[in-house]
């Protein structure tokens, strides 16, 4: 059964009202900090307060005595992890990194790495216990900037580690982890044939996840080991099998990780920080733990994404083909490695189908918290460079900035610079789309300024788990692992619904704990919609078979002579017999007695998921006196696939969007000399709020991906990528200034502006 | 250190609590009343996600000690619906898809209940301008603004009637 | 916070006593908008929270002929919503109505505003251009001051162990005065003033200045009054010279830091912008006010 025409739909395009959604408008949804277990502890972190520092010792001993203290936790309670042991299944953390960064071993590698954790009978008295620790530190030299930690004479912040992708491999340990290249063709002669080459340097500064929900988790360690974790997570399965290794349990059966519902991740919760300390705590004392992040802890002490240099030189023909395109990007992954710059490289140029491009990129250590997945992890940053650079190569040519994008467009067939051939890709469908689009039609009054940006993200598929239970009602019950950041569970249950061919509201989803489901790979990487969904129709699909075989029997006729249409199932045509339609309930009422429960449960690696690409138009008014920029309108194109519930698409693109514009103006880490945060709050921390943001309108493009049963494609992370490069292109149409440090905030435009058009006192 | 004894009249209803002086409010409608509604993003007030209103006005009930609510009368996102009687604004917000993962979706249904309350006809910047103290990273706010102002229609035409 | 007690006194007398007596650290409390930040953030560890709210005339604005009297712990709300209030002085209002959010100010108040004396506090400068006055009550009695001379330095008043601010008074507005207070922040609200300015002026029949007083926030430890921005103003029409000596003046006044919120350079050249410009809302509003208000 093919559910890729969309006019044989019912349900799937519809716009219903999500299952979870009284309970999220009435607050008696349960996120992380709002559960409760008796006999529980409060946990508090004590946290380094050196950017980079020998922990020489630790004492616990005043802690420990002080009342209402029953335990404290620091590194000697957390095993070494063995090479062997580093990563698990296909989940991308390295265990030993990520044990070592929930609590500090020998060093501490940036300002808030955990060093030691007390729990207590209450917040107050744990807070006081943290005091009573004392650690003693031997302050080493920092280092916080990407390409002062890539010199020789840097400080190094682990001796171990000999920069990968380097022949022949390096004799010095380095900052630099890793260095990726990404080449098609011969750049060096694509850019002896350009007619014109320009070369740019862009940076970017470290950007948070922000989202409003700060960490929090309650572990409960019984005596023979039996746990249970209730966490705000992107992923139960991760949850469990990473407490299990950094705690040291190894006993996954033992460990139940309930996801609660989760206030936002956007990549930030595809790690842990609190439940191995949690775990320690709990097993050490006997008792629940709670440990809930501060908003300062959040920003202090987990993963933004990575400040970045990324330097690209393009070539091309007087008529705007480009002939070679380069880029070099330098991003920080914080104290250990693993920032996103392979995506970087990758997604960049993605959208272009250039003859010849290489693209280098080094990832980067330095004192500062460890960077997590932040939405399309890479390639808003790469993209910020491309997108701007190929912007400038346009003004330079004089040739209007969609128009390059049609003449260099990645198209069906074209291959891009790292490898795949493109083939049912929507990019072109978005420019075209942008074309006709009536923003560009409004008139630009004095000041104002209108750019063009594109994006592409390859989004995931992998491992999923889902279950389809028909009760003994004839409403259905579907079971799947992936914690809904965004209104999932609603397409699930509509899409099951569409198989079933019943209301939508006979079908609840539910996002099942490690216990109730099979392994689920974590909600990221735009995957939940596809993977998920991919897994919850075939588990549906085969309840179909089932409903069917049983209508056989209780006709006493051939299962082959059995259709399904509509939730009910039918005699297939008048020679199978003439019979009553038989619906859910009628089955269900009897299915003990034709064979037992019915019920289908499905367990899948997903392939075939398929890229986005998007393209965006921003027009701003800048306020020359003062450097504010102003959005005044805003319209992202994106090619989704399919929507299956187009209100969490739109509302998906419209995130993105918000996102990216406090990426490009207003967001930025703050550090002092010492390596210190500035700003670790939502005061100085600036996001932007419902007053710096207009409506934001967005067009979706549905190209189907055939590999999935409804032509989805991951819509959630694309959108985040081209708003820096749309701004900037839309600030320099304003002024005829290029931004290219980001955030692109007041004083420095205002700065910017006074260096090419210096101002007179008096406004004119 | 002696707690805080302190009667306050919560969602309509008399409540009597014990307080430590250090807890806020907001520590006291999570801790003490098992009030989860109300949620915490920041401590410093800078959030709006523990909205709430006392006797008349948004607060942030991080920035408030429990001990302050002492006779005042006080309304949590739990008091908002009657029954299983939404108000318009949750109403609009589930028809709009104004929520994805729903943290901050209490503190802005309290604070845009409260617009209403004094305003039946916010125009969008003024409705903008009030729920700027609520911060939202999900949506962008668009289908935000849009529920509450589909809200506001809808209560102008059930007072019109 | 071991050692913490609470107290809600119904007296200005009980509050002093309060506020004198402690052994350690006593904070009052109006709407806590400031002090509860501090003390989460344990940048301040009082002993003794005083809650100033029970107190009657703490809250509430009223009238005599000459003066509007506000009580030190009303909120900021209660003053935009006061009508007359609102239409005699509106830059005091707008430097009200911007500390932060609907939320804030729904328990924000004008004395916690100035006691709190970070040099970029919105409701200043224009209640100092106004020439408002505060009303101390503490152990050796009352007294009034300026309020320009409450805020001695970022953090620090020059309020002695036991007093507080029991009311502000600000003259009523004369025929053609009146006033407006700007401030730049990097989004469009949430933020500390990088830079803020309150401007009052009073003109004659014809339009020209003849009284000016200017104020700048957040480019100095304390809030500056700008003699030399006040007398570019007086004698004189809002004209395109009377702005550029008076964004001049204003430049030179600053003495600015470097911070996470602004450069010296960029809080300098704003400075010069937002004096112009609520100069010019200052000076349109005057001319729109024939009468005073009575």
């Amino acid at each position: 059964m093919s559910y890729l025409d969309k006019d044989t739909l019912k349900i799937v395009g519809t716009r219903p009202i999500r299952p979870d959604g009284i309970d999220k408008v009435t607050g008696r949804a349960n996120f992380g900090a709002d559960m409760k277990m008796p006999g529980m502890l409060w946990g508090k972190i004590k946290r380094s307060p050196h950017a980079h520092a020998r922990i020489v010792s630790i004492n616990i001993d005043k802690a420990m005595a002080l009342p209402g203290v029953k335990a404290v936790t620091t590194r000697a309670d957390f095993p070494d992890i063995p090479p062997d042991k580093r990563t698990i299944g296909a989940m991308p953390h390295n265990l030993w990194d990520l044990s070592r960064n929930c609590m500090a071993k020998g060093k501490a590698l940036y300002e808030g790495h955990a060093v030691a954790a007390v729990a207590a009978t209450s917040p107050a008295i744990a807070e006081q216990a943290l005091d009573l620790i004392e650690v003693e530190y031997e302050v080493l030299p920092h280092v916080m900037d990407v390409e002062a930690a890539m010199a020789d004479d840097a400080p190094v912040l682990h001796d171990d580690i000999f920069t990968a992708g380097v022949e022949p491999k390096p004799a010095k340990p380095s900052n630099v982890a890793k260095m990726v290249r990404f080449a098609k063709g011969d750049v060096d002669a694509g850019f002896a044939e350009a007619e014109i080459v320009i070369e740019r340097r862009y940076t970017t500064k470290p950007v948070h996840q922000a989202y409003i929900e700060p960490h929090a988790c309650v572990v409960s360690v019984a005596a023979d080991g039996q746990t249970t974790i209730w966490s705000s997570s992107q992923g139960q399965f991760m949850v469990r099998a990473y407490t299990s290794r950094i705690a040291g349990a190894e006993d996954n059966a033992s460990i139940r990780a309930i996801p609660a519902e989760i206030g936002g991740g956007f990549g930030g919760k595809t790690i842990i920080y609190l439940e191995p300390v949690a775990y320690v705590l709990s097993k050490k004392s006997g008792r629940p733990v709670k440990i809930v992040m501060s908003r300062e802890e959040v920003f202090r002490a987990t993963g933004p994404t990575s400040g970045a240099v990324v330097e690209v030189k393009m070539g091309a023909k007087k008529d705007g083909r480009i002939t070679a395109a380069k880029a070099v990007l330098k991003y920080q992954s914080g104290a250990f490695p693993g920032s996103p710059v392979q995506q970087g490289c990758i997604c960049g140029l993605a959208v272009y189908d250039l003859p010849n491009a290489e693209a280098i990129g080094y990832d980067v250590l330095s004192n500062r918290p460890k960077v997590a997945a932040y939405r399309a992890p890479g390639a808003p940053i790469g993209s910020f460079g491309v997108e701007s650079c190929i912007d400038e190569l346009a003004r330079e040519l004089g040739i209007d900035p969609l128009k390059m994008r049609e003449i260099n467009g990645a198209k069906d067939g074209a291959k891009a610079a790292h490898g795949p051939t493109w083939n049912n890709i929507g990019y072109m469908k978005t420019v075209e789309a942008a074309k006709a689009h009536p923003q560009l039609s409004v008139p630009l009054g004095p000041n104002q300024g209108r750019g063009i940006a594109s994006g592409y993200w390859h989004n995931a598929g992998g491992e999923s788990s889902a279950a389809c239970h028909v009760n003994e009602d004839g409403t259905v019950t579907v079971t799947e692992g992936h914690p809904d950041i965004g209104g999932s569970r609603a397409s699930m249950a509509m899409m099951v619904a569409e198989v079933l061919g019943i209301p939508f509201e006979r079908v609840r989803p539910v996002v099942g704990d490690t216990t109730a489901i099979g392994f689920s790979a974590s909600t990221g990487g735009s995957r939940v919609t596809f993977a998920g969904g991919m897994a919850v129709t075939q588990a549906t699909q085969k309840v179909v078979e089932e409903l069917k075989k049983r209508a056989a029997i209780m006709w006493d006729i051939s299962p082959e002579a059995v259709e399904w249409k509509d939730g009910k199932a039918y005699p297939a045509g008048p020679n199978a017999g003439s019979f009553e339609p038989l619906d859910l309930p009628a089955i269900a009422g009897k299915a003990a007695r034709t064979g037992g429960p019915i019920s289908a449960e499905v367990q899948i690696n997903a392939q075939g998921q398929a890229p986005g690409f998007t393209t965006h138009i921003c027009d701003v008014e800048v306020d020359k006196e003062t450097g504010h920029v102003k959005i005044l309108r805003y319209t992202a194109i994106q090619d989704v696939g399919r929507a299956i519930h187009p209100s969490y698409v739109e509302g998906q693109m419209q995130g993105g969007v918000a996102q990216g514009v406090g990426w490009a103006l207003s967001e930025e880490y703050i550090y002092d000399k010492d390596g210190r945060l500035e700003n670790p709050g939502f005061l100085d921390y600036r996001v932007p709020v419902a007053s710096d943001m207009p409506m934001i309108d967005t067009v979706l493009i549905e190209v189907p991906n055939p590999r999935h049963p409804f032509g989805a494609r991951g819509c959630g992370e694309v959108p985040i990528i081209p708003p820096m490069a749309a701004v900037a292109n839309a600030i320099a149409d304003a002024t005829g200034i290029r931004l290219r440090d980001l955030p692109m905030s007041p004083p420095r435009l205002r700065a910017a502006l006074d260096a090419t058009e210096p101002m007179r006192a008096a406004a004119k | 250190m002696a707690k805080q004894h302190v009667s306050t009249i919560i969602n309509g209803e008399p409540v009597e609590f014990l307080c430590e002086p250090q807890q806020t409010m907001l520590d006291v409608l999570r801790d003490e009343l098992n009030l989860t509604g109300s949620k915490e993003g920041c401590s410093s007030g800078d959030c709006g996600a523990c909205t709430v209103i006392v006797d008349g006005n948004i607060v942030c009930s991080c920035l408030m000690l429990g001990a302050e609510a002492e006779g005042r009368k006080i309304t949590t996102i739990e008091g908002i619906a009657e029954g299983d009687k939404l108000h318009p604004v949750q109403q609009k917000f589930l028809e709009h898809a104004a929520l994805q993962c729903g943290f901050c979706t209490p503190g802005f249904i309290v604070a845009a209940k409260a617009l209403l309350d004094e305003n039946l006809n916010p125009t969008e910047e003024e409705t903008r301008y009030w729920l700027a103290g609520n911060l939202c990273r999900c949506t962008g706010y668009d289908k935000i603004i849009r529920a509450v102002l589909d809200a506001a229609a809808v209560m102008r035409a059930e007072g019109a009637r | 916070m071991p050692n913490l007690s609470f107290t809600a006194p119904t007296t200005v007398d009980d509050a002093i006593n309060a506020l004198a007596r402690a052994p350690g650290l006593a904070k009052p409390l109006a709407g806590g908008t400031d002090l509860l930040v501090q003390m989460r953030s344990g940048r301040l560890r009082p002993e003794v929270i005083v809650d100033l709210k029970r107190i009657p005339d703490l809250i509430g604005i009223r009238e005599t002929s000459e003066s509007f009297v506000i009580g030190a712990a009303t909120p900021g709300i209660m003053l935009s919503e006061h009508e007359t209030f609102s239409r005699a002085w509106p830059g005091i209002v707008e430097g009200v109505d911007l500390i932060g959010s609907q939320q804030i100010q729904g328990r924000a108040s004008l004395v916690g505003n100035l006691c709190n004396a970070s040099p970029a506090a919105d409701s200043v400068p224009a209640l100092i251009a106004a020439h408002a006055v505060a009303v101390i009550a503490g152990p050796d009695g009352r007294r009034e001051a300026p309020v320009e001379a409450i805020v001695i330095g970022p953090g620090q008043t020059s309020l002695k162990k036991g007093e507080f601010i029991v009311e502000f008074r600000v003259p009523k507005p004369k025929p053609r005065q009146s006033d407006a207070y700007l401030r730049f922040i990097p989004r469009t609200e949430m933020d500390i003033a990088v830079v803020g300015c309150g401007v009052n002026v009073t003109l004659d029949a014809a339009g020209l200045c003849t009284d000016a007083c200017v104020v700048l926030g957040a480019v100095a430890p304390t809030q500056l009054i700008v003699n030399e921005a006040a007398e570019a103003l007086k004698g004189h029409r809002l004209d395109d010279d009377t702005l550029s000596r008076l964004d001049a003046a204003a430049q030179r006044a600053c003495k600015p830091i470097n911070d996470k919120r602004g450069t010296i350079e960029y809080r300098t050249k704003v400075a010069g912008v937002l004096a112009r410009r609520a100069a010019a809302i200052a000076f349109q509003r005057a001319a729109g006010r024939v009468a005073g208000v009575h």
